[in-house]
């Protein structure tokens, strides 16, 4: 491989074109000759699945646009007109919604990766941030596109998370009002969800660009977690990344596929079938799987505004991961302590999921109690004690040297005829 | 106005509060339908024609009495993977509706015979009038009544389902109502005057007296005139009337399928063999 560094092109209309915008160098350095981590296992494809998902979806949601009607009385038929007499409005529709789904599995296994091989340390801190503004933005945009079909769920859902905002103490009720556009859920406020769900995506690719900006900036981490130092240690962004990424979105595809055509309402509501109706509340309120957790946490505070504080913090918190985690090395698999005290809160958020499709009553408030506790405490006292007291396995002296056979030094070893 | 929000707030938390408490209620008292076989179910599932018409004649004759259809038109009745009546038959059928129609040059809204292009006209005017008729209670919609029913399976069912591709709780739901009803009411309930007993409502008091008995419907193809196989073909029908793209679907995810393994398979091996050197260097 060891490809140039520099972009020379032999075309002279590429020549001409790279003296005034040297747009194609930088797509040759970018994705073509960029150095990756020879180690990278298949966690790191999920980056290359986001960008593919935020286009799909892109590319769905504008088509749906065409056909959608963002109106209190027209919205939940134009999408029934869209599932029945839009030519494959079916097919567009669910790859949309189950997409959306798809989506937060993939953001969700890109921090997963991302927090067990401490990617977010030093220097990766601002790319970890923008990371996490996308993870709200995405969570932003999700909800609003929930509430888009104007179903049961996605009026009741619109009107109790608007509604936490009249948490906060004496503007609460002003800024309701406000962002409703009017005194209760309506028109006003479909509307301008429609509006800012078509916006930011947009935002989203923007802040995309200055992810991936900032990821060429200090390059990436890899299992070892000990940074590439030689060519060894590297291989070239294509071929190799390229096909590993595509060959894992083909597999990503099949497991969406599998939703989208044989169970494509597996995964929502048979509410949200149910026009909305304002005076006739549902007996269970429950957002998509994907807020789930964040949910638990915010039905576990008896306070309202604490509970949505403590929702807040649970995203918010994450953005200073870099500095609540007092340890040098980053890899989970050379952090004995820390990779089980992660283990188990990766095993806490899936239950707080679970509590949060469940009623929160009983023993279902008591164990969303335990674990909202264990969240906080695992990110503010856990972390930073561990790296101040664990005994860390011995790193790597480099990716090569982990990874390559000692053998392979010699001649003959690994040689192929 | 602010009394207003504060109604919806508090209405909000109420039904929080209350769906806390009845929730556990109704999970330990709602025995979940029973499961049925479907010929829609499953990766090659789909709708039997002659099950479909059937079911269209219980909802002809019975459900359309108080229930209407709006998001469902004639000229669906003779579309591929649905009931498939011919064109002239739907034509027929449409012809045999009255719908209002105008307004004409005096003005005046009239009523005239349907055609393909019309909508199914509901039975009553309004939400008010269906109110009215019904002893309180609006007969919902019924054409998307299949995907907007369904019932809690619970852990670790749930997760089961996403493998066998269980997504007929809508049918069974609804077979499960047609089929639930008990008269007199087991020993121990009590129903309020106007309701019924129903094994498998939420609650078990519903508003909709017993709609279906024995021999009710003619059925002209040999097919048992029996409540069970006319909730079953009424069930299937509006099954297709929630989801009329149902054959195109899964015809379509199958040759998605075989594309995407093909594709994904090729590029295994191309990555396979692009990583060969990688996996196994040659070190001069």
């Amino acid at each position: 491989m060891s490809a140039h560094s520099t972009y020379k092109p032999q075309n002279p209309v590429m020549q001409w074109l790279e003296r005034r915008l040297p747009i194609a160098g930088l797509v040759y350095s970018s994705f073509i000759v960029y150095p990756t981590p020879r180690n990278l296992n298949y966690w790191w494809t999920f980056g290359g699945i986001l960008t593919f998902m935020l286009g799909a979806q892109m590319v769905t949601g504008i088509v749906l646009a065409m056909h959608y009607t963002p109106h209190v009385d027209l919205a939940f038929n134009s999408v029934e007109s869209i599932m029945r007499d839009v030519n494959y409005g079916w097919l567009l529709r669910y790859l949309h919604a189950n997409g959306a789904s798809f989506f937060f599995v993939a953001v969700y296994a890109h921090i997963i990766r991302g927090m067990y091989y401490g990617s977010y340390k030093e220097p990766r801190e601002v790319l970890w941030i923008l990371g996490v503004i996308l993870f709200l933005l995405m969570v932003v945009t999700g909800f609003m596109g929930y509430v888009l079909p104007w179903g049961q769920m996605s009026f009741w859902a619109a009107t109790v998370i608007t509604n936490l905002f009249s948490a906060i103490p004496g503007v609460g009720d002003p800024i309701v009002t406000w962002l409703w556009g009017g005194f209760a859920v309506g028109n006003p406020t479909l509307n301008r969800f429609y509006s800012l769900h078509y916006l930011l995506p947009f935002v989203i690719v923007g802040v995309v660009v200055l992810h991936i900006w900032a990821l060429h900036m200090v390059g990436q981490n890899n299992p070892t977690g000990v940074e590439a130092k030689t060519e060894k240690d590297t291989v070239a962004f294509t071929p190799y990344a390229t096909v590993k990424d595509a060959f894992f979105i083909g597999v990503f595809c099949l497991f969406l596929a599998w939703f989208v055509f044989y169970i494509p309402n597996y995964l929502g509501h048979s509410d949200n079938y149910i026009p909305a109706n304002p005076g006739q509340t549902p007996t269970h309120i429950v957002p998509e799987w994907y807020y789930l957790p964040f949910y638990a946490i915010l039905r576990a505070i008896p306070s309202k505004l604490l509970g949505v504080i403590a929702l807040l913090a649970s995203i918010v918190l994450l953005a200073f991961l870099p500095w609540l985690d007092t340890s040098r090395v980053r890899s989970a698999n050379y952090r004995p302590l820390y990779r089980q005290f992660l283990i188990v809160f990766f095993l806490a958020v899936v239950g707080l999921g679970y509590l949060g499709s469940q009623p929160p009553e009983g023993g279902y408030v008591i164990a969303a109690r335990i674990l909202t506790a264990y969240y906080f405490v695992f990110l503010l006292v856990i972390l930073p004690l561990l790296g101040l007291f664990e005994t860390t396995k011995p790193l790597p002296n480099s990716i090569s040297e982990a990874v390559l056979p000692p053998g392979a030094a010699t001649p003959t070893a690994g040689a192929k005829v | 106005m602010n009394a207003h929000r504060s109604f919806t707030i508090a209405a909000v938390l109420a039904a929080s509060l209350s769906a806390g408490a009845l929730q556990p209620a109704l999970a330990q008292e709602a025995e979940n339908p029973p499961r049925q076989t479907w010929s829609f179910h499953g990766p090659f599932g789909t709708y039997d024609p002659g099950q479909l018409q059937r079911g269209f004649k219980i909802y002809r004759e019975v459900c359309s009495n108080c229930h209407s259809m709006k998001l469902v038109a004639f000229r669906n009745l003779a579309d591929p993977g649905g009931p498939q009546f011919s064109e002239p038959q739907a034509a027929a059928i449409a012809s045999s509706f009255q719908v209002t129609a105008g307004p004409n040059d005096q003005g005046e809204m009239y009523q005239r015979p349907g055609k393909l292009a019309d909508y199914f006209p509901p039975p009553f005017a309004n939400d008010q009038a269906a109110r009215n008729a019904n002893g309180g209670a609006v007969p919902p919609d019924m054409s998307v009544l299949a995907k907007a029913r369904g019932f809690e399976v619970g852990f670790p069912w749930f997760i089961f389902n996403m493998f066998t591709q269980y997504q007929e709780q809508g049918p069974d739901y609804i077979h499960g109502i047609l089929t639930g009803y008990e008269d007199p009411p087991p020993a121990g309930a009590s129903v309020a005057p106007g309701k019924q007993y129903n094994k498998y409502f939420p609650g078990h008091a519903i508003s909709m007296p017993k709609p279906l008995s024995d021999g009710q419907v003619e059925y002209t193809d040999g097919t048992p005139a029996t409540v069970d196989q006319y909730a079953k073909d009424v069930s299937a029908f509006l099954m297709w009337a929630a989801e009329p793209k149902l054959d195109q679907r899964k015809r379509l995810g199958f040759q998605v399928f075989i594309f995407l393994i093909v594709l994904t398979g090729l590029l295994y091996f191309t990555k396979k063999k692009v990583w060969h050197d990688v996996h196994h260097p040659e070190v001069a």
